[in-house]
Order: structure tokens, then C-alpha cells, then sequence
């Protein structure tokens, strides 16, 4: 991660001068693609403003991240424990999984308000499933003669589970969370853009309604800074603290 | 810690193949038990049905100890793998048991037991800085933790390199002094220098050789051990060629 961030920033340098020379050659209209130069400029005039809602809507992530996570390990958790709620959660995860999560937004939006509610509940929707399947698959698969050494070692089941089951699938919760990680944003603009007042999806919206293209984009720019910062986040902190679950 | 003598009768099968026939294997109590046969022959289902662990067959007999307990909870097991928990230290790893029963470690006692196998010193570090020798080690210390009259050992030197191996063999004899042991092996001078009773398992049935009187560990360039050991290699050879 840390090493390819200087070829991350060449692509980066060399994505915008193409934009800028596209922009350039096809003389676009403003209201159609402005330039980077533009929304730079955009950027910088509306700071606060961008600044304001990039907040909302980074509040909006994180605490969908948390409940998302938590409860995603908690039902993995319970489902490893028990053949018969397995049994019984199994078919229906895979049913919530058939629904689109994005033609939910609208009733979210009716049954959690305008506010922070309808957001972090469709993040949480979102995130939800990959955490819960990549841990559930981690926890299934504990080594068979850890186990039998639990088993010689009479130790009861609730113990396993966490000190042993649990521990060594920490490396399945955390490609988990490498994808909630990048889930989780969405969620977050999906929500806005069904019902908010606040926000950087509402933001993108309001922008586009009043042609303020370059405003859409700046604002655009900062969501994929802040998806990317958050990724490289998890990314590092999983990696540190699951170094030494990590099977050599 | 009374050890006991082990005796097991029956027979195992998976659906309609017999993994093995009707047999008597016995342990005798406070002696090494050394359990040899070629690959596939059922040896290791054999020590895992004392161990009580799932081997995947149907097995129709009894498995009793001559003071009359069950086996059940009195034996610890050694594999090949050392099963080291690469997030808990050295130290942890040896004191596993409690960890898992939610007891309180003797922490003096597992500090002790990691001189005994000359890992004075490496209670903190973590298992993947130690080599394939050290790890064994902890897993004897490990296992040895434990305090079980039975040891029921599944190969449990045979990836060590030559060195690492022998020196693994004198310190369990010295350690396991007492114990009653059934040790699954397929090297003729481990069972050799280590046996007080060898048993060689074939299609055929078991068959208990009398192994060199003198005391355990026996020298590996003793004229017994080595006269013993050609013995053993010749009859398992033979073995195999009719299988």
C-alpha cells in the first residue's frame, strides 16, 4: 500500500492532465465537464460548504461501519455457535442478498427520517453481508487439529469459540472489512441521494440541479478522496493487528 | 498421577471396508509402547480412537485401563504439527490448557517446563520466529503442561532433521519417565532406542516384538539397539512387499 502510493499519484497527475487536454480539445461547456482547473477552483470557493457535509456524510460512514461490523460479527458468531439458527439464517441471508439494497433507500428514508437514521441503516445494509459471510466462512474453517487439541484439552465450547475460533478467523474478518471499507460509502450517498438536507450526495444533487457542475464534481473529488483514505485506513490497521494471527 | 495400562480389543471399519480386523493392542503401564506398520495400515486411527477423537470409522470393541477408570480425560496427544497458536506466545501456548478451560495458568510451572526443553529465555517470543527443532519443544512443554498420565504421540519427531530428532527423543524419555506412552512411529531406531514394547500392526494383525532389555533411552550405536532395529526394518520391509 505504502510503497504504490507514488505510482498512485503519477496515475493520479496523469488522469488530470488527460481530463484537462480532453476538456481543452472538445472546447466542453462548463455545465458539461468542467476542467480540473475548474473544480479546483470550485473546491477552493466552497471549502465550508464541502467541508460541512464532507463531515455529515463521513459521520454518516463510520457509524454505519460500526453497527454494520457489530452486527455482522455477531450474527457470524451465532451462526458458527448453532447448526440450527445456521440452518435457519443461512437461506435468508442469501434472500436479503437477492434484494437491491438501492430500491430500499426510498423506504428507509420513510421508516428513519431525513436525518443520520435512513443513512447509517443503509450503510449498515450494505456492509452488513460481506462482513458477516467473510467471518462466518473464517470462523467454519478453524484448523481440525486445533480443535481436537481443544477437544483433549476438555475445553467447553464457549471458549473455543473465543479463544480459538474466533482468533484464528481474524484474518477472513478483516478481508471483510477491507470490502465493507469501500461499501460503506456508498451506502451513505445512496441514502443521501433518496432524502437528506445535508450531506455529499445531497450536495452532488443540489449542484446538479443548479448546474453547478464544477461544484458536483469538487464535491465528488472529495467522497472518492475520503473512500480511498478510509480504505488505506482499515487497510493498515487490520494488517498491524492481524500480523501475528497470520498462519507462517 | 498412577499411570495405567491400556488395552484396546475390536475392530474398526469405514462403510464396508475393514480399516482393521479384530485385534488386542496393550499398552503396558508405565513403558513406551512403540506402534509401527505401513502407511494406511491403521495406525493412527488406532490412536486417535484412544484419544477419543473422531478417525472416521465405525469401530466395534473396548477400550479399558486395568484400574478399571475409563481412559477418557487421562491422555494428551502429540502430532507431527506442533499446533502452535501463531497469536499466542511461547509461553501462552504452553499454558493452552487453562487458556481454554478458563483456569488460572501456573505461570512458575510452564517457565519451568521451558528450561526443561531448553527454552530457558523464549517465554515471549512468538512462534514464528523459532525454528521447526524449537517449536516441537514447545509443543513438549505444551503437552507436557497438561500433567496426563497417557501420552498418545502420532509421529511427533518425524519432520525434525536427524539431530533435532534424537535430541527430541531423549528429552520426552527423560520428561515422559513414568507415563504411560503409545507411540505411533515409522522409524525402526526410534522405536529401537525408545520401546519397552513394540508392536508392529500389518493387514495380518498385530504382532509385539521383544525389544532390547536394556533401560530407555538406549544408545543409538548400541549393538542391541542397532541389531534390533535391522530386525524391525526387515520385517516391515517384507511387509510391504506382500502387501
Amino acid at each position: 500500500m505504502m510503497r504504490s502510493f507514488p505510482k498512485m499519484m503519477l496515475v493520479g497527475v496523469a488522469v488530470v492532465i488527460s481530463w484537462q487536454i480532453l476538456v481543452m480539445l472538445l472546447a466542453l461547456p462548463v455545465y458539461i465537464l468542467p476542467g480540473p482547473i475548474a473544480v479546483a477552483l470550485a473546491l477552493w470557493n466552497n471549502l465550508a460548504l464541502i467541508a460541512d457535509n464532507a463531515l455529515v456524510t463521513l459521520i454518516e460512514i463510520l457509524a454505519g461501519l460500526v453497527f454494520g461490523v457489530s452486527l455482522g460479527v455477531a450474527v457470524a458468531i451465532i451462526m458458527a455457535w448453532s447448526s440450527s439458527v445456521r440452518a435457519l439464517l443461512q437461506p435468508l441471508l442469501i434472500f436479503s442478498q437477492a434484494i437491491p439494497i438501492f430500491a430500499l433507500a426510498p423506504i428507509l428514508t420513510l421508516w428513519f427520517g431525513y436525518g443520520f437514521g435512513s443513512k447509517i441503516v443503509m450503510t449498515l445494509l450494505i456492509i452488513f453481508f460481506p462482513v458477516a459471510s467473510a467471518f462466518f466462512d473464517g470462523l467454519m474453517r478453524t484448523r481440525s487439529d486445533w480443535l481436537e487439541l481443544a477437544q483433549i484439552m476438555r475445553a467447553p465450547p464457549f471458549r473455543v469459540m473465543f479463544f480459538l475460533k474466533v482468533p484464528a478467523a481474524m484474518p477472513s474478518l478483516a478481508s471483510g472489512l477491507n470490502i465493507a471499507a469501500v461499501y460503506a460509502p456508498i451506502g451513505a450517498v445512496i441514502g443521501e441521494w433518496v432524502g437528506a438536507s445535508r450531506g455529499l450526495g445531497y450536495l452532488m444533487l443540489l449542484a446538479n440541479g443548479r448546474a453547478k457542475i464544477d461544484l458536483m464534481f469538487a464535491a465528488l473529488i472529495v467522497l472518492i478522496v475520503m473512500t480511498m483514505l478510509l480504505r488505506a485506513a482499515v487497510h493498515v490497521i487490520s494488517n498491524k493487528v492481524l500480523s501475528r494471527y497470520i498462519q507462517t | 498421577m498412577k499411570a495405567p495400562a491400556i488395552t484396546l480389543k475390536g475392530s474398526a471399519s469405514f462403510g464396508a471396508d475393514q480399516v482393521f480386523a479384530p485385534l488386542e493392542f496393550n499398552a503396558p503401564a508405565g513403558g513406551w509402547t512403540c506402534l509401527l506398520g505401513s502407511s494406511g495400515v491403521g495406525k493412527s486411527t488406532l490412536l486417535r480412537l484412544l484419544a477419543g477423537l473422531d478417525a472416521g470409522v465405525i469401530f466395534d470393541g473396548t477400550i479399558s485401563c486395568n484400574d478399571g477408570a475409563p481412559l477418557g480425560a487421562r491422555a494428551a496427544l502429540m502430532l507431527q504439527s506442533d499446533m502452535l497458536l501463531p497469536w499466542l506466545s511461547v509461553l501462552q501456548n504452553v499454558t493452552l490448557g487453562a487458556r481454554l478451560r478458563g483456569e488460572k495458568a501456573d505461570q512458575v510451572r510452564a517457565t519451568q517446563l521451558l528450561n526443561d526443553v531448553g527454552l530457558a529465555g523464549f517465554a515471549q517470543r512468538m512462534p514464528n520466529t523459532l525454528s521447526g527443532g524449537q517449536r516441537q519443544r514447545v509443543a513438549l512443554a505444551r503437552t507436557l503442561m497438561e500433567d496426563r498420565p497417557v501420552m498418545l504421540l502420532d509421529e511427533p519427531f518425524s519432520a525434525l532433521d536427524a539431530k533435532n530428532r534424537a535430541a527430541m527423543q531423549e528429552l520426552s524419555a527423560r520428561l515422559f519417565n513414568g507415563r504411560t506412552i503409545v507411540l505411533v512411529t515409522h522409524d525402526p531406531y526410534e522405536a529401537a532406542r525408545l520401546g519397552t514394547s513394540v508392536v508392529v500392526m500389518t493387514k495380518a494383525g498385530l504382532q509385539v516384538l521383544k525389544p532390547p532389555t536394556t533401560p530407555v533411552i538406549r544408545a543409538y550405536d548400541s549393538p542391541d539397539v542397532i541389531k534390533f532395529a535391522t530386525k524391525l526394518l526387515t520385517l516391515l520391509h517384507n511387509e510391504s512387499d506382500a502387501a
